[in-house]
């Protein structure tokens, strides 16, 4: 078995650790870095739950090796403090058992930096990409259009 | 978690991935080309795939390019899909990868990705298949350009330690009447039923189809059917219907029957839609 030492920029902050070349990093953020923010769902990248930004794109990190994440600029939700969309997902109340909400958010910030006018069909298209299993959807539409619209 | 290990490599030229390859493979190992690598990642965890070096490809600047000159447009294939959306280069490849994955996996998978890999349904092959493009190949004796339809039948076809490097498509064919249909069975998420991919070029009608059969394809047969010039839109479909390629897929998206009965509806739609723009 190869093991590696690897700097990471993680939230700002230089991070370094030893991992295995085939480790994704959703592993190595939860358990060399206990940023467990970032949750395993169906490690299938399917489900959203382990969104983090990758140069300030959405990324499942489920689907990418930590490798691949030297050089980049990773934020995950540990990393977001007091933004609009975390305050809207309070004032909703956009979660029920609040597993999918990191994923969520993550994608939802993603998407207000990108397309601070997004229209529903570009909203909708972009948060296809994570699943509630509590149906939470209407609620986590009305904060992530709460925060687009004021700021449009 | 991957329950395998391997080793990873980030080659910064073509040479260096192909040498790479083949000292490898010398050396009793078993590398596997990555761009977006997706499904190695997914594969991998679940047994389905096994690797023991992993050559990354998106370190190679003409493995990203996207560049359209006077004649033509080139796509390097370790572009994620998001990129070649946002790219706006062509309309049809933006419709068509817009309905693969989810957006935020589209972030990491790539359009060489989608067209080499083991997913049956390939569907971002369809563009370049309807356009007669080329593509340039990395191989022994450096890079090389092929017709797709030279180097594209049902896979890929690829010799050991080959690479899809990019996609050239001819200018002219970008602004084609086109359309592209992805049926599925409910939702607007998940697997297709069936994908349809269609363009008019010198007033005939291409077609490709994924989701159908085990792979994408291009009937010149199917395309005969559908411009026989004395048939109605139905009778058309019904002839196509008659020259698709076995097997049908028959799994727990659709039964091969249903699968028909959705393709001919599909065609149908769209041989009304393209007469509606004033083709006759």
């Amino acid at each position: 078995m190869t093991i590696v030492s690897v700097t990471l920029m993680i939230n700002g902050e230089e991070r370094t650790t030893e991992i295995r070349y085939a480790d994704i990093l959703l592993t190595v953020l939860r358990e060399k870095f206990g940023l467990t923010g970032s949750k395993p769902g169906c490690l299938n990248g399917d489900c959203g739950a382990c969104t983090v930004h990758v140069n300030g794109k959405p990324m499942k990190s489920c689907l990418m090796l930590a490798i691949e994440a030297v050089g980049e600029d990773i934020t995950t939700i540990e990393g977001l403090k007091g933004t609009p969309i975390q305050q809207a997902f309070i004032q909703h109340f956009a979660f029920q058992c609040g597993y999918c909400t990191p994923g969520f958010i993550m994608n939802c910030q993603a998407l207000i930096q990108a397309y601070p006018d997004a229209g529903d069909k570009v909203i909708k298209e972009w948060l296809e990409s994570n699943i509630c299993r509590c149906t939470s959807y209407e609620e986590i539409e009305a904060a992530v259009k709460s925060v687009l619209r004021s700021e449009a | 978690m991957i329950p395998f290990d391997f080793d990873y490599f980030n080659p910064e030229t073509v040479q260096e991935a192909y040498h790479l390859y083949h000292s490898l493979t010398e050396a009793g190992r078993e590398p596997v080309y990555f761009s977006g690598g997706t499904e190695i990642i997914t594969l991998g965890r679940i047994h389905q795939l096994y690797t023991d070096a992993v050559i990354d490809l998106k370190g190679i600047p003409e493995c990203r390019t996207a560049q359209l000159d006077d004649e033509h447009l080139y796509l390097g294939a370790a572009l994620p899909l998001t990129a070649v959306e946002e790219a706006r280069l062509f309309p049809l490849l933006m419709k068509n990868v817009k309905e693969i994955a989810d957006h935020t996996a589209r972030e990491k998978v790539t359009l060489g990705g989608n067209i080499c890999g083991n997913i049956f349904y390939r569907e971002a092959v369809l563009p370049f298949l309807l356009s007669d493009s080329s593509f340039v190949i990395a191989g022994k004796d450096g890079l090389k350009v092929q017709s797709i339809h030279d180097v594209f039948e049902e896979h890929i076809q690829l010799a050991p330690g080959e690479f899809l490097v990019q996609t050239i498509t001819e200018k002219n064919f970008l602004t084609a009447p086109h359309v592209n249909i992805k049926r599925k069975r409910q939702w607007d998420t998940g697997y297709p039923v069936v994908t349809v991919a269609a363009a008019i070029v010198g007033r005939r009608l291409r077609i490709g189809i994924s989701g159908l059969c085990p792979f994408p394809f291009r009937s010149y047969e199917v395309e005969a059917a559908l411009n026989e010039p004395a048939l109605s839109p139905e009778q058309k479909a019904e002839l196509a219907i008659s020259h698709m390629p076995a097997p049908i897929l028959n799994d727990s998206e659709a039964s091969a029957e249903y699968r028909l009965f959705v393709l001919k509806n599909t065609l149908t739609d769209i041989l009304v839609a393209f007469e509606g723009m004033g083709r006759r």
